[in-house]
């Protein structure tokens, strides 16, 4: 067993799932799982907001869970369940918090929003939105530079059923 | 911001890990990444190759040991922070948890790298030192037990050795006890300005024992010992707290000068020792 130095040429199959479809990729290690998604596969709803782990634009599932995928590499994500905002409606249904951001106007460029909506769905699946306090804490790693918090609670509490 | 290049293993095993990160000067372990690739982006870590453990479910667990909870170095926050055991027998050990970061953050990062990561602003590191907890830390020749007062030696330095892998951390039980971790941050998602661990043994509804815990106070998480002195001789509350900054060494940062973190461990401090007899 021995690491042979294969440098920048190294290249690593990887199987992703992204919205229930199987993708084969060759990736080299150092691809963040946001710029996969985005370049190689075109889904550029996620967007990258800070690149450093601050802003949560770039929040899509992994297995079910938010996690910020500017902070985390392609090939990590071999084996999981990945999940984007192209992949919450279901033919052509918004989902439920998407619904619920439309019918109380919690976005206002957008550009945040697709994190936002994930880091939701991810919170009032796990059972975390429980009230607004909550609900605020729990959204505590996304930030909205239009700063339209308010509705983004009042949307999130409605689609959890708090309010 | 991308990483520089660098190869990818994946561990099949700790023993897997060990070896792998043998074979290499400056090869890393990466667990959550959540401190890692931050750094690489930066180029403040230049890795060549990254040893992936993040996939050894063997290493992620919470077991009821008798007189201590062993928790595997890959267990998530998220996870630490939701866990009855934990709840039940080290309550500060799960509520520091979950004042890590943000729920992202704690859906990927995991106790191992964030003791292992030595850095003094960390959550964890403080609450292992005021619990007395012990690290196990695995090398090809085996394993060694580390007490949490040995393994912290330096701003992002501990006594882990370069093929050295930590694989379990040992908490004592102290359920009767009563606890407060009191963090102070600038922004929600914010590392602690500073943050204070407190563990208290009560008689007669007053502090008799207390172990205080220090985050972001120095180069290391640090222990109040002259604090801890005065309360075992008898001081009050009050008098304790002022002496909780003798021997620290913060530094001046973005978030605090020096003497604010010295006044803020004051502060937090007497509010920890209140909340901990209280509860
Ligand atoms: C936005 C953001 C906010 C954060 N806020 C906080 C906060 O408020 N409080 C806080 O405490 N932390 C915070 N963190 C850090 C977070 O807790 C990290 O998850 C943690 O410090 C590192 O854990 P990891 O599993 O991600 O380790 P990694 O990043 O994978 O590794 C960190 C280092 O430890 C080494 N390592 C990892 N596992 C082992 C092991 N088992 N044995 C030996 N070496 C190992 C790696 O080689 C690396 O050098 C934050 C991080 C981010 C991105
Ligand atoms: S782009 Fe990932 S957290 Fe901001
Ligand atoms: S709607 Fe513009 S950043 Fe949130």
């Amino acid at each position: 067993m021995s690491i042979a130095r294969k440098g920048k040429d190294l290249l690593r199959r990887v199987a992703l799932t992204v919205n229930g479809t199987r993708h084969e990729l060759e990736l080299e290690p150092r691809e963040l799982l946001v710029y996969v998604l985005r370049e190689r596969l075109g889904l550029t709803g996620t967007t990258v907001g800070c690149d450093t782990s601050a802003c949560g634009a770039c929040t899509v599932l992994v297995g079910g869970e938010s996690v910020k995928s500017c902070t985390m590499l392609g090939v990590q994500a071999e084996g999981f369940e990945i999940t984007t905002i192209e992949g919450l409606a279901t033919n052509g249904d918004l989902h439920p918090v998407q619904q619920a951001f439309h019918e109380h106007h919690a976005l206002q460029c957008g550009f945040c929003t697709p994190g936002m909506v994930l880091a939701a769905v991810s919170l009032i699946e796990s059972g975390g939105a429980t009230d607004e306090e909550a609900i605020r804490e729990g959204l505590e790693g996304n930030l909205c530079r239009c700063t339209g918090y308010h509705n983004i609670v009042e949307a999130v509490a409605a689609a959890a059923g708090v309010i | 911001m991308i990483p520089a290049p660098f190869d990818y293993e994946v561990a099949e095993s700790a023993e897997h890990a060990i070896a792998l990160l043998g074979e290499r000067e400056d090869a890393k372990l990466l667990a959550g990444g959540h401190s890692l690739l931050p750094a690489m982006k930066l180029r403040l870590a230049r890795p060549s190759v990254l040893v992936d453990i993040g996939r050894l479910a063997e290493l992620s667990y919470v077991r009821d040991e008798g007189e201590y909870v062993a928790i595997g170095a890959l267990t998530r926050h998220r996870d630490v922070h939701h866990d009855p055991l934990l709840q039940e027998h080290c309550p500060v050990v799960s509520f520091a948890a979950g004042t890590i970061g943000d729920p992202q953050v704690r859906h990927r990062g995991t106790i191992g790298g964030t003791l292992a990561y030595g850095d003094p602003a960390s959550d964890l590191p403080a609450v292992m030192l005021a619990l007395d907890a012990e690290l196990v830390v695995r090398g090809q020749g085996g394993e060694r037990m580390v007490p949490a007062s040995e393994f912290f030696t330096g701003v992002f330095q501990t006594a882990i050795a370069s093929a050295e892998m930590l694989v379990e951390v040992r908490v004592p039980k102290r359920a009767a006890a009563g606890w407060s971790y009191t963090k102070m941050t600038r922004r929600a998602q914010d590392w602690a300005t500073v943050a204070v661990a407190a563990i208290v043994e009560r008689t007669n509804g007053a502090v008799g024992k207390a172990s205080i815990g220090l985050t972001n106070m120095g180069a290391t998480p640090l222990r109040a010992s002259a604090a801890e002195d005065a309360l075992a001789g008898g001081a009050t509350i009050a008098e304790a707290a002022a002496l909780i900054p003798d021997g620290t060494d913060p530094s001046t940062d973005y978030a605090a000068s020096a003497d604010f973190r010295r006044h803020l461990a004051k502060v937090l401090g007497r509010r920890a020792l209140e909340e901990a007899v209280a509860r």
